[in-house]
């Protein structure tokens, strides 16, 4: 039976482990985001032995490249986006502490298997619904990377952010077995 | 002979990208609200919830709906009884998604494929114009999103493979997408033409109206036979299993070589959005 559970990073190992595929989890506190080319700008500075612009262990890091704020508000439409382009990248930062990353679609072998190893989670959010997981996100500052525009690293303040557990940290994967139920013979 | 002064069409191409952002078709809603009564999965429920819910957010705060406000695609019908004064037509639509992009606070995403560089303003729009009988001017604006272009696909087919090998390659191309290109999709194919024009036909095919069945009955009883193939795959809305993992599936078809049988898959996520205007 699938549980909501409220996390705030910074997470430890305790707090992923209780989640598994299905479960509901309500993300507050603060989150970085990060896409492709901040996530090849972080693997370059930890090859250089440099250090990164933010904190890694216990985090999460939210895959989005937001929508320009308006004028007074915190940001613009900032739904997640498809998480598979990260995978290369995935592993090296989980090795580091990442215990968790939102976004939407299908991760590697390879990145699952890290995540079991290094005991993180995969967490889906609603693919095309900016406008409203815009509401949930109450303070945003670009801390790295501004010469990349949307794809800058921001350090954001959210409050109950909607997600979902897609891998655990058992290896499971919400996509097979959600899939597994509806499948009709004949297509799968 | 009708003047069109090219100012306009640039003052078109602005208001209706940044409509196209905002405001989500009355043949979207209606085809997420119809989905959220067919789906059987709980949570494939309350995505169409939380998608219906983010088209009312996203309209009343003047926000995109997505946070990929896409590269322009452009299509326009040009009457040949018309004369743009005042400027080219391609630089006037390029302007008008120039200033749909920055004044409407959408996301620029095009960059140089190689640097990765933002060009800045979310230019060059991809413009298809066709020269038509009489002076109208109608200009659509398809904002397409990247995530499910990336999950798109060209196929060149043995003429032998024929109806079961384009169904075969449908179904192929929804079930490796799988959750990626934010279902639930519409799924359009382009069937014949040559290389180039096949995807074209499938681009094309995603801004007919959901739901609106194909003119010709004949493709019409093909498009519902995709319809029931690719939601037996179970994907559902968002991947995470369900009944409706396509709201529609939209087909045109060209004659082709008689050594080939090209077949384009274009999908598309369920942030469709096209927004038309008269000049």
């Amino acid at each position: 039976m699938s549980k909501t559970i409220r996390l705030t990073p910074p997470l430890g190992d305790e707090d992923v482990r209780q989640l598994e595929i299905g479960d509901r989890v309500l993300v507050s506190g603060v989150i970085y985001t990060a896409r492709d080319a901040a996530h090849k700008r972080l693997i370059d500075l930890i090859n250089a032995g440099k250090p990164l612009p933010m904190e890694i262990k216990g985090q999460i890091l939210y895959y989005v490249g937001p929508s320009p704020a308006r004028p007074g508000r915190v940001i613009g439409a900032a739904g997640p986006t498809t998480a598979y382009r990260m995978d290369s990248y995935a592993p090296t930062l989980i090795k580091l502490g990442l215990k968790a990353m939102i976004g939407k679609g299908k991760r590697s072998p390879e990145v699952i298997a890290a995540m079991r190893e290094h005991q993180a989670v995969y967490l889906g959010a609603t693919g095309g619904a900016g406008a409203l997981i815009s509401q949930c996100i109450k303070a945003a500052e670009v801390v790295a990377f501004p010469e990349l525009g949307p794809e800058a690293v921001h350090r954001l303040v959210v409050e109950d952010l909607p997600t979902i557990v897609i891998n655990d940290c058992q290896g499971r994967d919400l996509y097979d077995v959600g899939v597994a139920k509806y499948r009709r013979e004949g297509n799968g | 002979m009708r003047e069109i002064e090219v100012s306009q069409i640039t003052r078109a191409v602005k208001d209706a990208a940044i409509a196209a952002n905002y405001e989500a078709g009355e043949d979207l809603l209606a085809a997420l609200r119809r989905g959220m009564e067919e789906e059987e999965s709980p949570a494939g429920k309350e995505i169409f919830r939380q998608l219906l819910e983010n088209a009312q957010i996203a309209a009343t705060e003047r926000i995109p709906m997505c946070q990929d406000c896409g590269l322009a695609v452009v299509f326009v019908e040009l009457g040949q009884e018309v004369h743009l004064a005042g400027g080219s037509l391609e630089e006037a639509i390029q302007e008008g998604v120039r200033q749909g992009y920055v004044e409407g606070f959408l996301r620029k995403s095009l960059c140089h494929p190689l640097t990765r560089a933002n060009t800045g303003d979310n230019t060059p729009a991809i413009i298809h114009t066709e020269i038509v009988p009489g002076d109208r001017l109608n200009i659509m604006v398809v904002p397409k999103g990247g995530g499910s272009e990336n999950m798109s696909r060209l196929y060149m087919l043995k003429p032998a493979e024929g109806w079961a090998g384009i169904k075969e390659r449908v179904v192929e191309t929804v079930r490796d997408a799988g959750p990626n290109p934010c279902p639930p999709i519409i799924v359009g194919v382009g069937i014949g033409g040559n290389f180039e024009r096949a995807a074209y036909l499938a681009k094309k095919s995603l801004v007919r109206e959901i739901g609106h069945p194909n003119p010709d009955p004949e493709l019409a009883k093909l498009e519902r036979e995709l319809l029931v193939a690719v939601n037996d795959l179970g994907i559902g809305p968002q991947g995470l299993g369900g009944r409706v993992t396509a709201l529609a599936v939209h087909l045109l078809m060209e004659p082709c070589h008689i050594a080939s049988l090209p077949v384009a898959v274009n999908i598309q996520c369920h942030s469709t959005r096209h927004k038309e205007v008269a000049v």
